[in-house]
């Protein structure tokens, strides 16, 4: 066993062995054992290398706030998580973990010449250094950068693990296990209240796992604990461990994020790595206790140099010494209990350095009585050693000048500059902070929330103070949910609260400008860098924040807050409470993109919607496209075709003989009711009045500015019944805003609005054969011209089935769309594809049906409009009910802008070689020589090669463009300019014969 | 996730089944041909933008397909009240600030 192992000690089990591995090494560690203790107890400090200097870093903590001991961790394929922090893994047989940021190895790294190159990476390099010269940045700046940036490595493999998601509805949340939360939970739930009590760690206890020598009720420590936590379960408790409340949101709703698996050997297959819980409480009680701040000195970040509270931890709980000789340097009472406890299992004592000249005479007397030297007044003014401390330069402060320095030898060195209360939860809730210029420290006062904040959170020190509040605000949730509760009060023996001095840099003798003091280890940012910050006119602390990135790191300035903030006040000359801290936002602490995913990924990462026919489709080799919500086929590509040769092809057969076509996705509207007329009239730009049932309309939508939100064909059914559709992807949109004028606006009228758009298959069939085709399937209907003429609708009997059958046109061929139920589309498609075999029928998808139409220069809302566009631009003007006294939009189409003589107007454009496609998106100028920034009047909306054309079409949207028929324009590409001639945007049957078929 | 009361429903659901709809009480003109461009401008486009107390529309899209009125508190987001489509602005000095 290794010497840094103390034999019976801490929670560990002891008979246990547990091998991992650390950069290939093979580690035993014990059962109960995190990475990090693992290591520290093999005597292996050096777990990692800084973000920006790549300096050699040991953990510095022994919890979720660690900065420095991150690592990969990896089970298996598709099982690597970066930026683990060591602290908090738990090693099982076979686990795998790396160091990071290393380059090439953590003993020896090139980027570490960043550390000696320290005077240029000081605050705001990223905004300064790389400005000069430019031809810098691609051949040195960048490439050195990406070798050396990130933190960790990202997984370049697919998360093979699951991630669940779980409601949960509670009395009483209590958000931490220490001795408060503990108190809290049994006040809570001993009054018959819902309580559910998590916390972050393996075990629950809090503090209490590292003070086994407290006596609470006569009882020691651990066994005190081990009875509660039965009786919690006992009264009903919900207990989760493993769990971290990661954010707090609006009316007491707080993330969980429970961890399942990464502690296990061997992964269940019926559990998920880890669940995120949405806990909506009744009251929630923030007991997470205090952080310990560290001291910034030169060399405070060497490996070996750990808070004091830490290395306590790493005794009591886990049985490791982190060292054989140690050294303390503090502010605070708490580091001496640190300093005795680790003495009494072998280690050395080397000093204890405290800066302030009052300490508690008990504690002189202890370090007397054990011949431990003791260093009041003084000060520590830098570290030695490559890869772990060696030793601490200790120089006496008197009257504020520091005296000469001497070297103690030590391979660890343990600082305490105090205690933070945690309250980042709280700060998510937006409750106030107030300043304890006691304290140094910031604490809790206006609360947002139905909220209570027990023990060291609120600044109440000690075991027994942390009981007793957790007992009184435990019992307060009970009385604020209309329980009557009383708190319990218990005694706790030897327990040890203590106090301490608040510092911003340690007093030192050496020039500041070469001082490597450390306030956010995980980001390196310096003392100097905050003071450089100031200096260069940063005053607010959010910039400060930004330009040093105090803070900004993964671990959100666990530590490095309230240090940051006194050193940045004393920059500015203004006291702590002025200046203010930065604002905590969720998460707590790093989680997974898994746990927020849960089970949106994959094929649930959206649902698909799929029409009757889409089955059809993927069976005949459709390649699909998704529309909104939809998959929709594109185009039946044959052996050997591609995009344009299928549509080419699609193209010529619909307008040679007959196209079939799956528009199921169209939305639908069914608008009935006495006053549907009405509404109609008011909703739609055109006049309603005089559409007999029977026939039907392009009907055009414009929202109240006056431009295009939708269109479609509108078929009256009945006098008080209107079959309307929508685009596909605006079908949603259509009805939320029918219903908004309805509701609020025109609740006078007698009008229900249903959607049917899955109610109906709807297939198209165009060609001059389509009337042959559908003749003998409808029980001997007239299809003729006078009978069903071009926009008409009839309702009908279909192969059996009840059949809307509108005659109407999307592609400029003789058209008809069928409705029937959804349920029979399927079977309707394969019998009209059976029937048609004669007449060369061919499926086509999306991509055909957008150059058909576009050949007729009919719009797509979406793509040839852009929100902006109204129907004068778009030439649909004669969509417009002008007599009518009101419709949506139509007040807007007076204002002065949407009158105006050159605003963009849909046109069609030809390339003046004939054979040049244009790109969608590209810019048009009119004078192709001018200088740049060119003007640019316009870009084109739609571009398609045309097989009925013979050439590639577009349609544009142009400034002034229906007033520049035939003139020139020109759009300028990355390799030329194509030039091209602005016309009608019909190109294809412009007088429309093929619809009197 | 902030609770909402629906008033039609008369029960307090999550955000989730809401959809927000925009500030409250701007009234379309009956005749907007005789509102003046400058007040159609005025009707489209500008908005209170209020920080503390905003009159605002929701829909119960998820539920009874409802929009009803309410106030919430932009520096809180807190709903002070909601209220049926049609009803007249509440007092902001008798809302007690929880619409729960
Ligand atoms: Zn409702």
């Amino acid at each position: 066993m290794s010497k840094f192992r103390v034999a019976g000690r801490g929670r560990v089990r002891h008979d246990a062995p547990v091998s991992f591995t650390f950069d290939g090494r093979t580690i035993e560690g014990r059962q109960g054992d995190t990475v990090a203790s693992a290591l520290l107890a093999n005597g292996t400090h050096l777990m990692g290398r800084s973000f920006k200097y790549h300096r050699p870093r040991g953990p510095v903590a022994a919890g979720s706030e660690e900065p420095n001991a991150l690592i990969g961790t990896r089970r298996g394929k598709g099982q690597y998580e970066p930026n683990t922090r060591a602290t908090m893994q738990e090693i099982w047989p076979g686990l795998t973990t790396t160091s990071q940021n290393k380059y090439p190895h953590l003993k020896f790294d090139l980027g570490a010449v960043n550390d000696r190159a320290y005077m240029l990476f000081s605050a705001g390099f990223y905004y300064k250094t790389f400005m000069w010269p430019a031809s810098f940045w691609d051949k040195v700046y960048e490439p050195f950068i990406r070798a050396a940036a990130g933190l960790g490595v990202s997984p370049t493999e697919e998360d093979v693990d699951t991630y669940a998601s779980r409601y949960l509805h509670t009395d009483v949340l209590v958000v931490g296990a220490g001795p408060a939360g503990l108190e809290a939970a049994r006040a809570a739930a001993s009054t018959g209240l819902r309580v559910t009590l998590v916390d972050e760690h393996a075990e629950m206890g809090g503090a209490l796992l590292s003070e086994p020598h407290v006596q609470i009720d006569r009882l020691p420590a651990w066994d005190w604990l081990a009875e509660q936590i039965a009786e919690l379960q006992d009264m009903g408790v919900k207990l989760m461990t493993r769990t971290t409340a990661i954010g707090y949101y609006h009316q007491n709703m707080v993330g969980l994020c429970q961890k399942l698996t990464d502690h296990l050997e061997t992964q269940p297959h019926d559990t998920p790595r880890e669940r995120l819980w949405r806990v909506r409480a009744g009251q929630v009680i923030l007991a997470q206790g205090a952080l310990e701040k560290p001291l910034v000195f030169d060399g405070n970040d060497r490996p070996g140099v750990m808070l004091a509270g830490a290395a306590q931890t790493y005794l009591n709980r886990f049985g490791v010494r982190v060292g054989d000789e140690i050294a303390v340097v503090t502010s605070h009472d708490s580091a001496y209990h640190a300093a005795f406890d680790l003495a009494d299992c072998g280690s050395r004592i080397a000093v204890i350095v405290d800066t302030r000249a009052l300490v508690d005479d008990a504690l002189v007397a202890e370090c007397a009585r054990r011949g431990i030297p003791l260093k009041r007044s003084h000060t520590v003014t830098g570290t030695a050693g490559r890869l772990r401390v060696k030793s601490v330069t200790v120089n006496a402060v008197e009257g504020g000048h520091v005296g000469k320095g001497r070297a103690y030898k030590c391979d660890a060195l343990l600082m305490c500059g105090g205690w933070t209360p945690s309250l980042h939860l709280f700060s998510h809730t937006k409750g106030s902070l107030k300043w304890d210029a006691d304290a140094q420290t910031f604490l809790p006062d206006r609360m947002t929330e139905a909220c209570q904040i027990a023990g060291a959170g609120r600044g109440l020190w000690g075991i027994s103070a942390a009981l007793q509040d957790g007992a009184t605000m435990g019992a307060e949730a009970a009385r604020a949910l209309g329980r009557d509760a009383a708190a319990r009060a218990l005694h706790a023996a030897h327990d040890r609260p203590g106090t301490g001095a608040s510092h911003t840099e340690l007093p030192t003798d050496q020039p500041a400008s070469r001082a490597k003091a450390f306030v956010d280890f995980q980001n390196d940012v310096t003392a100097k860098d905050l003071r450089l910050a100031v200096k260069e006119g940063m005053r607010s602390i959010e910039h400060v924040k930004r330009y040093t990135t105090n803070g900004m790191a993964t671990d959100q300035g666990k530590m490095s807050n309230i240090n940051g903030l006194n050193i940045a006040a004393d920059a500015l000359g203004k006291p702590a409470p002025q200046v203010g801290l930065t604002t905590f936002r969720p998460p707590y602490t790093p989680t997974s993109f898994g746990a927020f995913a849960g089970y949106h990924r994959g094929d649930h990462f959206e649902l698909t919607r799929r029409t009757p026919i889409d089955g059809w489709a993927e069976d005949n080799g459709a390649v699909f496209e998704p529309v909104s919500l939809w998959r929709r086929a594109r185009y039946f590509p044959r052996p050997g075709e591609d995009m344009d040769a299928a549509v080419s092809r699609e193209c010529r057969a619909t307008r040679a003989s007959l196209g079939i076509f799956d528009a199921s996705t169209l939305g639908k509207i069914e608008v009935v009711g006495p006053d549907a007329a009405a509404f109609m009239n008011r909703m739609y730009t055109n006049p309603w009045d005089k559409l007999a049932p029977g026939r039907a309309r392009y009907g055009l939508l414009l929202g109240d500015d006056g431009y295009i939100r939708d269109d479609g064909v509108i078929g009256r059914l009945a006098d008080d019944r209107f079959h309307v559709t929508t685009t596909t992807g605006g079908a949603a949109r259509v009805l939320n805003m029918m219903e908004d004028y309805l509701q609020t606006e025109w609740s006078d009228l007698k009008v229900w609005l249903t959607s049917t758009t899955e109610n109906w298959a709807v297939i198209a069939l165009n060609g001059p054969n389509a009337r042959k085709l559908i003749a003998p399937f409808v029980d001997g209907l007239d299809l003729g011209d006078d009978a069903l003429p071009h926009m008409s609708v009839t309702e009908c009997t279909f192969m059996g089935h009840p059949c809307r059958l509108f005659r109407i046109s999307f592609t400029g061929e003789l058209g008809f769309e069928i409705n029937v139920p959804a349920r029979h589309g399927r079977a309707v498609w394969d019998k009209l594809i059976e029937a048609a075999a004669e007449y060369d029928i061919t499926p086509y998808g999306t991509e055909t049906m957008h150059v058909l139409r576009a050949e007729k220069g009919f719009i797509i809302v979406g793509q040839d409009t852009d929100g902006t566009v109204t129907p004068d631009d778009a030439g649909l003007g004669w969509a417009l009910g002008r007599k009518k006294a009101d419709f949506v939009g139509k007040r807007a189409l007076m204002r002065p802008d949407l009158v105006l003589a050159n605003r963009k107007q849909l046109v069609g454009l030809l390339t003046d070689d004939g054979e040049t496609k244009l790109e969608e998106g590209a810019q048009i100028v009119l004078d192709p020589d001018q200088p740049k920034p060119m003007v640019i009047v316009g870009h084109v909306t739609s571009s398609y090669n045309s097989d009925a054309a013979g050439r590639p079409i577009a349609l544009a949207l142009i400034e002034g463009g229906q007033g520049k028929m035939g003139e020139t324009v020109h759009i300028p590409m990355p390799d030329r300019t194509i030039a091209a001639k602005i016309t009608s945007p019909q190109f294809y049957d412009p007088n429309n014969d093929r619809l009197k078929l | 996730m902030l609770l909402i009361r629906c008033p039609y429903c008369d029960e307090t659901l999550p955000e989730l089944e809401f959809a927000y709809a925009g500030e409250a009480h701007i009234a379309r003109a009956l005749d907007p041909s005789s509102v003046t461009d400058e007040d159609w401008r005025d009707f489209l486009f500008i908005r209170s933008n209020a920080k503390g107390p905003h009159y605002e529309r929701w829909r119960h899209v998820h539920g009874c397909g409802r929009f009803f009125n309410a106030v919430r508190d932009t520096v809180t987001d807190r709903f002070l009240t909601t209220y049926k489509a049609g009803e007249a602005k509440p007092d902001l000095e008798t809302l007690t600030g929880d619409a729960r």
